[in-house]
């Protein structure tokens, strides 16, 4: 069982630009030769400032959408193997959680019907027992079953958030995939849909790839972290050593970014390169306060055994400067999650 | 938050009463329709019994809309007629529907050259003016009332394949489409159940202005000999044989005339009053 349930190799997707008479003019390279495996009941984290490719990455893994090249494995199998029928039956293993929960629920559907939909799909549940299976989910997101007859306009964004997780765990998957699933939401209700997930995670032994750009959420939850810039992986170990001893200088940029800690970083200018024309060698290279003349030219590759960085540098750079809590246990979603935490169950 | 849940459509309903001159609509088409399925019972006279006695007599209460030159009442005729004017309408723009939104909810979600093939027919034969295209294919397919509803119905589909075909391309790109197919919708269910419900209120604004433009057509085409047939009533074929006597017996053209004034602009006003009503923009909250 040592098998990663989802192991992703060299996914590479390129959206093509086309001019107004339709010819090709370069391409976004969304996604350039990824390579991650998520293990069984565990959390993979995968961060990276918005535009980097991971909701791409995401969709990929699902396969939502085809990549140009790579290969995706779930449970050991190519997923881009299968026939279009057989990947429809196997999305019952393998879900998603939209960013936006204003726009992943059908407005023409009652609550209870979006989450029957894929009990009815994968006939999971026999014909008229759908009723208690949609209660039983609704009451385990927090929600009474009484909303199932109601439409999802009349719910708040947490409350629809909370829709939505009930509809991805309905078929009883074993890989979800969370694209930013609190970042659309009120700051509020984050922590309550944050302790959510983590409890489901917990519960139902989830394998769970949480796609998101808010470092205090993945820190709480997350077993491993991935970071992606510009559609390449730059760093990837288990969370608490990235954390901690950060290898590549764009991590160490992102942890010094996170407001209310006492880091000294050195800040990173500027902004990100288009992904239309990345910068040859390192794509950080453009921004790096390390950068040497190897970087402009070579492009580094993701190497160094369990905690994986792709930088030339790594071995010679200037240990990271110690992660201190600027207070105990005091970044925001610990204290949000202390002041929410008795209101109650509702979002 | 209690009480009976708020359906989309309740919701659409109740701002659509809310909306005066498209309640008024409403009602003048639910008046015409009744007229037109009651015509029988409630016609005075026998829209076809002629009167040497009775020939154009300017309207009285025996006759309350006059007669005409073969001294037919009007006022049967007029009421008949609105049978053939709402089959038109209703029929055909029914008929344009069900060729019409298929093939673009196909076209929109199937993409590629299937798309592009379909997108192209429809503006191409959106590029012919709506009449002169009914106009020929009613000729071609020879004077009759089935044929002229028959040529207004294929005039009036490709509007239909490219409002359904947008609509569709627009909602393949939502998050809830996307939704549906990472839960295992085949392709099918997808455009049965998560599009086409979503994208039937703009469908259903489009129709009812239709209508009224069928029934434009129907009157149009009659008017030229080639829909509804003599000595079968229609308001087209009565306005026409009215030009002749439009100084002697002007009511021969003012009451037809004023039936398809009074039905179009009912249409008209329902359909605004629906795309008010159903506005996306009114549904958040």
């Amino acid at each position: 069982m040592n098998e990663p349930l989802l192991e992703l190799r060299d996914l590479r997707k390129h959206f093509p630009l086309r001019d107004a008479l339709g010819r090709a003019r370069g391409a976004v390279r969304a996604v350039d030769g990824v390579s991650l495996a998520v293990a069984r009941g565990t959390v993979l984290a995968i961060v990276g400032e918005s535009g980097c490719g991971k909701s791409t990455l995401g969709r990929l893994a699902l396969r939502l959408i085809e990549p140009d090249a790579g290969s995706v494995r779930f449970d050991g199998e190519d997923l881009r193997a299968l026939s279009p029928a057989a990947l429809r039956a196997r999305r019952r293993d393998m879900q998603l959680i939209f960013q936006d929960p204003f726009a992943s629920l059908d407005p023409r559907m009652t609550v209870g019907a979006a989450i029957a939909e894929p009990l009815r799909l994968h006939r999971i549940v026999p014909r008229g027992g759908e009723a208690s299976r949609v209660a039983e989910l609704l009451e385990r997101v927090g929600l009474r079953p009484e909303s199932a007859q109601r439409w999802p306009h009349e719910f708040s964004g947490g409350q629809r958030q909370r829709i939505a997780i009930a509809r991805a765990l309905a078929s009883g998957p074993r890989l979800v995939i969370g694209d930013e699933p609190i970042s659309a939401l009120d700051v509020s209700v984050q922590a309550q849909v944050v302790n959510l997930l983590a409890d489901l995670i917990r519960d139902l032994g989830l394998t769970f790839v949480l796609i998101s750009h808010d470092l205090g959420v993945v820190r709480h939850i997350a077993d491993r972290v991935a970071v992606m810039y510009l559609g390449s992986i730059v760093e990837e170990g288990a969370a608490a050593t990235v954390f901690a001893a950060p290898r590549h200088p764009y991590t160490r940029a992102l942890l010094a970014a996170v407001p209310g800690r006492g880091i000294k970083a050195p800040p990173i200018e500027g902004d990100v390169p288009s992904p239309i024309a990345p910068p040859a060698g390192c794509r950080f290279h453009t921004r790096c306060p390390h950068a040497e003349a190897l970087c402009r030219e070579q492009p580094p590759i993701l190497a160094g055994g369990d905690h994986r960085a792709a930088c030339h540098l790594q071995d010679r750079l200037p240990p990271a400067p110690p992660l201190q809590e600027a207070e105990p246990g005091g970044d925001r979603l610990r204290r949000l999650q202390a002041f929410f935490q008795p209101a109650g169950t509702e979002a | 938050m209690s009480g009976a849940s708020d359906s989309p459509g309740r919701r659409a309903l109740r701002r659509f009463l809310r909306h005066r001159l498209a309640v008024f609509g409403l009602v003048v088409v639910a008046l015409f329709l009744l007229a037109a399925i009651l015509a029988p019972w409630i016609a005075p006279a026998d829209p076809l019994q002629t009167s040497w006695t009775a020939i154009r007599k300017p309207p009285s209460l025996e006759h309350l809309f006059g007669t005409d030159e073969n001294g037919r009442d009007v006022l049967s005729r007029v009421l008949y007629g609105a049978r053939a004017s709402m089959a038109a309408g209703v029929i055909s723009v029914s008929v344009a529907l069900l060729i019409g939104v298929p093939i673009g909810v196909l076209a929109g979600l199937a993409g590629g050259w299937v798309d592009a093939v379909i997108a192209r027919i429809a503006d191409a034969m959106l590029s012919v003016p709506f009449l002169i295209l009914a106009i020929a294919l009613a000729a071609f397919l020879g004077p009759a009332l089935e044929n002229a509803m028959l040529a207004i119905a294929v005039t009036a589909s490709p509007i239909f394949v490219r409002l359904a075909r947008g609509m569709a391309l627009e909602a393949r790109a939502t998050d809830w489409v996307e939704a549906a197919r990472a839960l295992g919708n085949p392709p099918w269910r997808l455009g049965l159940v998560h599009v086409l419900p979503n994208i039937i209120p703009p469908l259903l604004v489009q129709a009812t202005l239709s209508i009224a433009e069928a029934i434009i057509a129907e009157a149009s085409l009659s008017f030229l000999g080639l829909g509804q047939q003599p000595p079968a009533p229609s308001w087209g074929s009565m306005l026409n044989s009215a030009q002749r006597f439009l100084t002697q017996a002007p009511w021969l053209a003012v009451f037809p005339g004023l039936a398809i004034f009074l039905v179009v602009l009912a249409f008209n006003l329902m359909g605004d009053g629906l795309r008010d009503a159903l506005d996306p923009r009114g549904e958040r909250r």
